[in-house]
């Protein structure tokens, strides 16, 4: 992490295909993503994006196609050839996933401090003073009132829930986040707050990331470039804004009208 | 003394029966710590009487065996008595109540004060062989977190107890990392038995009969309880001897004598505490005044 090598992405994804029996849920899906880079990727419901972020996050085995990350100090490697110890281990130390819904994530019953606590002390930490400075400084981070450190995440608003559900994915200092749908099931407000906190930290930790999100004020806020999906192929990329603001598929085109400007 | 009763095979169970938890048994003892699978039988006494610990008994008694049975450390509780008395019917073995001269200790919550000796066998009852299964119910999931040696969940547990009272307010069941490898669920033994787990020169088997699952730590082993660099493991203390005995160095039971709760210490292990008590009888050493923790 101290010397990206900035000659080869963090990330390299070719030929990404998934099927439900007869269904074809993913085509050929293939990008690269750099250090630091956020990826969105659009796209209606059933569009195979979540298919998608599945697979790359190996959490979900597609039936073709490769995906090699660059691994501290190891240079590319196939993820799906790695052992589920290893594909385990990096998930729980260069990665990071935030779902949709922030109880698939967290630990509902143990406190906060525990949550964002258990990567570390699954990484071996075994000093409890140490682990509770380390949660209450990512409190703090994510905007959550460290008073509450001793509070279980069911006490917790959706909103502080997902903050908390980001904090204990970031504790590890991953290079890679995952987010299946951030913002959504969040009032505007809320959803305001937890995108600026996303693009500040993103940056302040140099984290690389992609976010699937249906929202495409999301996708212009956070991301650097984005994939737009339609019936499991990708039928545009490009940079944000260029893709925004000069759609060129036509389903890009009917995506980007169809966004209610108040 | 061969007064069985010969309707029952050798120890109530069938050979072939036998010979599945054996296997079992050497499973366990094999790779220690690891929670083998076993067929487990309906036995007549209900789950969570020591269903478990009855048959690994049943598979590893022969008949030169002298078998003593504790419940909470005292051999004449309901579930010791009955267990012993069961065993006397379906074997005709030599019963008895003093840990030094057993050779297979069947127990439910408690290690004998007496230290053991090679050759000797402990059999614990267990309600719950999976450590982690508070917070972490799916038993496939648990399975791969024991595979991949992922013990990160046993300390959030950790975790949580300090945050909530300040200190480890685990008492019993304390988990513990056996030959550093495998973490493992003790049985509800007090965490004040926990330190006599660790190289012990007897062969320890666990038995959970609801679960289906049997485990052991074989003579020798390192048991290392869990801990946090700054909150070391520690083991319960009390401020005053046992009111019968005098010992200090025991596991003491509360009891409360009357209604107006007056309350007394007493050993846990009544073998430890009889034994000490005639001791002190046959050679009149001043005994440090039992009456004080009575008052």
């Amino acid at each position: 992490m101290n010397t990206p090598n900035t000659n080869s992405p963090l990330l390299r994804v070719r030929g990404i295909a998934k099927r439900y029996g007869d269904r074809v849920a993913l085509h050929d899906a293939s990008f690269d993503l750099w250090p630091g880079e956020v990826l969105a990727v659009v796209g209606e419901s059933g569009s195979g994006k979540s298919t998608l972020l599945n697979a790359i996050a190996a959490r979900d085995k597609p039936d073709a196609g490769s995906v090699e990350f660059q691994v501290r100090g190891g240079g590319l490697q196939e993820v799906f050839t790695m052992t589920e110890a290893q594909q385990r281990m990096l998930a729980r130390t260069d990665w990071g996933f935030v779902h949709q819904n922030p109880a698939d994530g967290l630990r509902m019953d143990v406190s906060a401090g525990a949550n964002v606590g258990e990567r570390l002390m699954g990484l071996g930490e075994r000093h409890y003073s140490r682990l509770r400075a380390t949660a209450a400084e990512w409190l703090g981070r994510v905007e959550i009132d460290p008073a509450r450190i001793d509070d279980a995440p069911r006490t917790f608003s959706g909103g502080m829930r997902q903050r908390l559900q980001i904090a204990r994915n970031l504790v590890t200092q991953p290079r890679l986040v995952f987010m299946d749908e951030p913002t959504s099931g969040l009032d505007v407000s809320v959803q305001a707050r937890l995108l600026d906190l996303l693009r500040q930290l993103t940056r302040q930790m140099q984290l690389a990331a992609i976010v699937v999100t249906h929202d495409l004020a999301v996708a212009r806020l956070l991301a650097h470039r984005m994939l737009v999906m339609q019936q499991g192929r990708v039928v545009e990329a490009g940079l944000t804004d260029q893709v925004l603001d000069d759609p060129q598929h036509a389903y890009t085109q009917l995506l980007v009208s169809s966004v209610l400007q108040p | 003394m061969t007064t069985a009763t010969t309707e029952y095979n050798f120890a109530y169970l069938d050979e072939r029966t036998k010979r599945m938890i054996r296997r079992a048994v050497l499973k366990a003892v094999a790779i220690p710590g690891y929670q083998v699978p076993f067929g487990s039988r309906e036995m007549p006494l209900p789950y969570g009487w020591g269903t478990g610990g009855i048959q690994v008994t049943a598979a590893v008694i022969g008949p030169k065996d002298v078998l003593k049975v504790i419940d909470q450390g005292s051999d004449d509780t309901v579930n010791a008595v009955n267990i012993r008395r069961f065993f006397q019917r379906t074997t005709g073995v030599e019963t008895t109540t003093r840990t030094v001269d057993a050779t297979l200790i069947q127990t439910r919550h408690r290690i004998p004060e007496a230290p053991l000796a090679e050759g000797q066998v402990m059999v614990y009852q267990v309600p719950v062989p999976e450590p982690m299964q508070r917070l972490e119910p799916r038993e496939a999931a648990t399975r791969t977190l024991h595979a991949l040696a992922e013990y990160g969940l046993m300390h959030v547990k950790l975790y949580e107890d300090i945050a909530r009272y300040g200190h480890i307010a685990t008492t019993y069941d304390y988990p513990v990392l056996v030959n550093g490898r495998y973490v493992m669920s003790p049985s509800p033994i007090p965490k004040f038995d926990n330190p006599k787990m660790h190289m012990n020169p007897a062969l320890q088997l666990f038995g959970a009969g609801r679960e289906k699952r049997i485990y052991a730590v074989p003579p020798y082993t390192p048991v290392e309880s869990l801990c946090f660099d700054d909150h070391p493991f520690e083991v319960q203390r009390w401020d005053e001897p046992c009111a019968l005995c005098g010992a200090t160095d025991s596991f003491l039971d509360e009891i409360i004598t009357d209604d107006r709760g007056t309350r007394m210490h007493v050993c846990s292990d009544s073998d430890h505490c009889h034994s000490r008590q005639q001791e002190q009888q046959q050679a009149p050493v001043p005994r440090p005044e039992p009456e004080q923790a009575l008052a």
